[in-house]
């Protein structure tokens, strides 16, 4: 038995909108990290869903790209949270207010 | 898929760019840090090197790698730009950096390696090749943001961009997703012609359309997705401020156009409604916050914010002509809308770090009080810039404006043609100010006193290459129309 490519469609989406959501609502910066990358996740089971569904590899060679990319991007961004945790004590959205959001 | 050593010699001047940027990476450790200054030449040098490259390549049209990159007078346009203000950006910087105490060799060498994701993102031509660019673009920039470890806001500014810009990436890359769904392929020409079979009303394309508007729209800085710009373009320092405002827009707005146009061509009378939403909300609200800013990066950043809004007009104008109408010209506008904003907003950005003394900040509008007594040379330079930006004759920005407010007539949108005419003259008075501020104003006791207003060497050669394309291009624009216009017809 298969499963059909609208549920993978409806697990992705149902991520995406977690990581939406944990960024717009969570608080501390490495949460709104992760929820960066369950909105990536996301895009990954789509990619190779539908990889799969049009028999194209395409795809699945976006997803290793897009893999490597985020581990970039969380390298840097945790560079950073690190050097701003070193000058404020704190990792908390609402205790930057140097300049107004 | 194979490549062969011809596509590496296609795409030679971002290779050159990367592999600069390695040598100084690599080499910056070695140096004592008075030796350091020789990597801003080494940085200069190549720029001068890709740019005599990329101009030699007008006119011809090439493949790389299979359909990754395409070489043509678009992506030549665009990188000659960026080449240009990656330039620019070194010369201020040189300087600046000293200003600020920042030793920082690697500093140049994220210049270039942002630069080079910009160059690919302009010159790609499917989406995976966007997607990378851009995040070497923005990884790049994120840094460069938060350079000034010493300084709060510089890193706050930092992390601000970097959750955002993350988020924005984020959204886009799953529109990308689901375009691939839909179409079966990433490659823009493919896409192009799937939607053009399956017509205009399936709903994954529409959905992926709104989700990479709503991903460009953070990287162009667009209302509503310009929460990030105000405070990333104040908090970080003055050059990569300067650079993140003009560069980074610019290779946006290319690769933008390039995806909106060849990529999802089909759809654009239901994009054009989504863009000129967009558009006007940033015309509206970019120029009406920035009346009550007080520092003037913040207002810089309001004001770019609301220039994405006018160059935005050409784009819809774009999308709302008829099947084969003027479409051609609204594009050729926005080129040229945006290689005028480069000189005006960089130039503008040149004269406040300038201003930067020693520990004092520069940056409150009250700080410019009676400059053209301290300094009347800069005081005139920033005058004709602030000029330019307001779009009053005979600068470079009036003309830009023209273009594109005629493309929204041509195209039917005479009525969003009067709204930015109307957004342009509330934008006078907040450029005005600082004129106002500049000679109607007696130096105070705590201005006269402040020390040294030098114009060193590399700055005098920034601003006399911005205020020489604001003036030169605002009298004689005609060059730049048809190196527009030409680039424009590789595109379609």
């Amino acid at each position: 038995m298969t499963i059909p490519l609208s549920y993978y469609v409806i697990l992705s989406a149902v991520v995406f909108l977690t990581g939406v959501l944990g960024v717009l609502i969570r608080r501390n910066i490495i949460a709104i990290l992760l929820s960066v990358e369950l909105m990536l996740n996301a895009t990954n089971i789509n990619f190779v869903a539908f990889s799969r569904y049009l028999e194209d590899l395409g795809g699945q060679v976006f997803v290793f790209f897009a893999l490597t990319v985020a581990a970039a991007e969380v390298a840097v961004g945790l560079a950073i949270i690190i050097a701003l945790h070193r000058s404020r004590e704190s990792i908390n959205v609402e205790d930057f207010k140097l300049l107004k959001w | 898929m194979t490549f062969s050593s011809g596509d590496l010699l296609l795409v030679l001047p971002e290779l050159l760019v990367v592999l600069a940027a390695c040598t100084v990476l690599a080499v910056e450790p070695l140096l004592a840090p008075p030796q350091r200054d020789g990597l801003a030449w080494l940085s200069l040098g190549t720029l001068a090197v890709c740019m005599g490259l990329i101009a030699s390549r007008i006119g011809h049209r090439a493949e790389a790698f299979g359909g990754l990159v395409t070489i043509d007078d678009y992506g030549s346009f665009w990188k000659l730009l960026l080449c240009f203000v990656a330039g620019l950006t070194v010369l201020l910087s040189y300087s600046y950096l000293k200003e600020e105490r920042l030793h920082i060799g690697e500093y140049y060498a994220f210049v270039l390696l942002a630069l080079s994701g910009m160059m690919v993102m302009v010159s790609a031509t499917d989406l995976l090749t966007i997607y990378l660019g851009t995040e070497l673009m923005s990884l790049s920039l994120y840094v460069m943001a938060g350079l000034k470890r010493s300084e709060p806001r510089s890193l706050e500014a930092s992390a601000k961009y970097f959750v955002l810009g993350a988020f924005s990436s984020g959204i886009m890359l799953y529109g990308v997703s689901l375009l691939y769904g839909a179409t079966g392929s990433t490659r823009l020409t493919v896409i192009g012609s799937a939607i053009a079979n399956t017509g205009s009303d399936a709903p994954l394309p529409l959905v992926a359309t709104v989700l990479l508007a709503a991903g460009f729209g953070f990287k162009l800085a667009l209302v509503p997705f310009h929460m990030w710009t105000p405070d990333v373009y104040q908090g970080a320092p003055t050059s990569v401020t300067a650079f993140m405002a003009v560069a980074s827009k610019a290779a946006s707005f290319g690769a933008f156009l390039r995806v909106f146009l060849e990529g999802l061509g089909g759809l654009k009378t239901d994009w054009s409604v989504l863009l000129l939403v967009l558009c006007v909300a940033t015309l509206v609200l970019g120029n009406s916050v920035a009346l009550v800013q007080t520092n003037i990066k913040r207002m810089l950043a309001y004001s770019s914010i609301a220039h994405a809004g006018y160059a935005m007009i050409g784009v819809v104008a774009a999308g709302w002509a008829a099947e084969g109408g003027r479409d051609a010209a609204s594009v050729a506008s926005v080129l040229l809308y945006i290689a005028v904003y480069v000189f005006m907003t960089f130039g503008a950005f040149a004269v406040v770090a300038m201003l930067r003394k020693g520990d004092v900040e520069g940056e409150e509008i009250e700080d410019f009080t009676g400059l053209a007594k301290r300094h009347p040379l800069g005081a005139f330079m920033m005058l004709v810039f602030m000029v330019s930006l307001a779009g009053i004759p005979p600068t470079a920005g009036f003309i830009g404006k023209f273009y594109v407010f005629m493309s929204a007539v041509e195209a039917g949108l005479a009525w969003l043609a009067v709204i930015a005419l109307i957004f342009a003259v509330v934008s006078a008075y907040y450029y005005l100010r600082v004129v106002l501020v500049m000679y109607m104003r007696e130096p105070t006791e705590g201005t006269e006193t402040s020390p040294r207003l030098v114009l060193s060497p590399t700055l005098s050669i920034v601003l006399a290459c911005a205020i020489a394309g604001v003036v030169m291009l605002g009298l004689y624009p005609s060059p730049l129309v048809s190196l527009a216009t030409q680039a424009v017809r590789a595109l379609q």
